[in-house]
């Protein structure tokens, strides 16, 4: 039994009202956390309480109604800020989400620093947003992309990492967690092989922020990209927390209002941190949802969160495992509650449409990681990625679905 | 038979069925029956983009009409393949080009209509009505 209570499990799962709702007549099993979380109440409720109460643009009024929108939106940049315990908020940029934080630095650090014959290390784990980047930037600038590979369990093999690093490494791009394996890379010994070599290191969290406390500090990462809606917030908002010693020496990204000091037409001088990153009025509504989201994963605490995760895993990964014909691809030692898994004979896409039909909701398919798919030599997986208001039943009911796939196309 | 007549046998076979379960069971059957595409012409060309499983979609103009052949490595993809086979093959290229085609609608099987990436169904559909459209270029030409 796992040692939390299923009372606890069922409180937490009342702060979602979309977990009650029925798929097909049946209950919904939602296990493709991993491309999208569901949102509790408080989220949904800080959006349309901005909008109903609070609505007003930001940095731009002196009347009531902008300096208090302005207070609050700053006050969320504080609260992500305490969440992944960066040195100032000033390194938190609000972007659309961790594709648009990968990509500003991709434009916003290589355009200075990225010169022709230099490399960029990825991994091959990564999602297309960590890939394609960081390879038109080497396009652009006649760099090369290094690929660290992995090893047959789905580890990033470190001994390659480190004869790949070299004086024309520019960055090293790597995802905390991988997430189509759910491998929990390791990220701190990365930063710390990079920075002997004097490379920094982004670190694309999309997956990372959502099982476990992140401390920038201590990793030492120079960046680091997430994603407000695979963290129980809002979709349409994320960021990136960067060194105020890279920020500082990169360019804007996007040009426009806010991010100015002085405009002129001969000449135009850029606002500081993090203002020179955010072009244009921005994303207000949902900063007050991710704020709310963080308020929220903090009062449940990371202890339950990891708890009741590691639970499902080894729960889930024991009973996958006893399915006959079941393979699990990615059995990393350091895992998140990500699992991907084959059934023997029969199409991923066969497999998820039965399952979508009992309610279950896996993703199908090679989740944004096509490079990864070749390496393993399959056109794709069946994921279940769960959270904390997942339970064991809902595994249960998940290997009973299998068994109906098993039998249906025998 | 028409393809306006097919398709309404294909609705009522498919309506004697209340349960999804047998719905899917009788669409696997079906995929074991369709016109297999010979091995040769599993080219990228022949490839439908824009779904899951790998379909191959292949035709033939014999006499003034035209024949399909399928594949899929996924059953049910095979299945719905076959569906519109019947449903299209052995038909002249204006026939096919002027069809309604919202019969998977009608029965049951709508959520593989959805203009999602993840199914191959309207992807097939556009290629049968793209095979069918050059072949009544190509005849008008000649
Ligand atoms: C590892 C990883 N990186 C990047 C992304 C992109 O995140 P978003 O689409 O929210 O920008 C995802 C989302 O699926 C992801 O899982």
């Amino acid at each position: 039994m796992s040692e939390i209570s299923e009372e606890k499990i069922q409180s937490v799962r009342n702060d979602f009202p979309i977990l009650s709702r029925t798929i097909y007549g049946k209950p919904l099993v939602y296990f493709d956390n991993a491309a999208t979380t569901q949102k509790p109440n408080i989220v949904i409720d800080a959006i349309s309480n901005y909008y109903r109460n609070d609505n007003a643009n930001v940095h731009r009024g002196v009347h009531y109604l902008s300096q208090q929108a302005t207070g609050a939106f700053e006050d969320v940049r504080k609260k992500v800020a305490t969440f992944v315990n960066a040195c100032n908020p000033n390194e938190i940029i609000f972007t659309r989400g961790a594709t648009e934080a990968i990509n500003l630095v991709a434009c916003s650090y290589c355009e200075p620093f990225l010169n022709a014959g230099d490399e960029i290390i990825i991994s091959v784990l990564e999602h297309h947003s960590n890939i394609v980047p960081w390879q038109v930037a080497c396009e652009r600038k006649g760099a090369f992309l290094k690929v660290i590979p992995i090893t047959p369990e789905g580890d990033l093999d470190i001994i390659v990492f480190e004869e790949l690093l070299n004086d024309r490494t520019k960055m090293v791009a790597v995802s905390h967690i991988s997430n189509t394996l759910g491998t929990i890379n390791p990220v701190a010994e990365i930063v710390e092989m990079a920075h002997k070599k004097g490379v920094p290191v982004f670190v694309d969290g999309a997956q990372g922020l959502s099982h476990g406390p992140v401390d920038v500090q201590e990793l030492d990462c120079d960046f680091y990209a997430f994603s407000a809606h695979k963290m129980y917030g809002p979709m349409g908002i994320g960021g990136l927390y960067g060194k105020t010693s890279w920020l500082e020496k990169m360019q804007p990204y996007q040009l426009g209002g806010e991010m100015i000091d002085r405009v002129t037409f001969e000449k135009t001088t850029y606002n500081e941190i993090p203002y020179k990153f955010e072009a244009g009025t921005p994303n207000v509504a949902d900063v007050m949802g991710f704020g709310a989201a963080i308020d929220y994963l903090n009062e449940l605490g990371w202890d339950f969160i990891m708890a009741q995760e590691n639970d499902l895993l080894s729960y889930a990964t024991a009973q996958l495992q006893a399915v006959e014909g079941v393979k699990i691809i990615g059995t990393a030692q350091n895992k998140a509650a990500i699992i991907s898994f084959l059934i023997e004979g029969i199409h991923f896409f066969d497999a998820g449409t039965i399952m979508d039909h009992l309610g279950i909701a896996v993703r199908t398919g090679s989740h944004c990681t096509q490079p990864l798919m070749d390496i393993l030599g399959i056109n794709g997986t069946l994921r279940a990625s769960m959270a904390f208001y997942n339970t064991r039943q809902e595994v249960d009911k998940l290997v009973e679905a299998i068994h109906r796939v098993k039998t249906l196309f025998a | 038979m028409t393809i306006k007549e097919t398709t309404n046998l294909i609705i009522n076979e498919f309506n004697q069925f209340d349960d999804w379960m047998d719905k899917y069971n009788y669409l696997i059957e079906m995929g074991r029956s369709v016109p297999l595409i010979d091995d040769t012409q599993k080219t990228d060309a022949n490839l439908i983009t824009g779904c899951q499983s790998r379909v191959w979609l292949s035709s033939e103009y014999k006499d003034g009409l035209i024949y399909f052949t399928a594949d899929s490595d996924a059953v049910i993809t095979k299945g719905i393949a076959y569906l519109l086979i019947r449903v299209f093959s052995g038909h002249t290229p204006v026939e096919i080009v002027e069809a309604e085609t919202t019969f998977l609608d009608l029965i049951g099987l709508k959520e593989h209509l959805s203009p999602t990436r993840s199914n191959g169904l309207l992807s097939m559909v556009k290629q049968i009505k793209l095979y069918a459209f050059a072949y009544q270029v190509k005849e008008k030409n000649s």
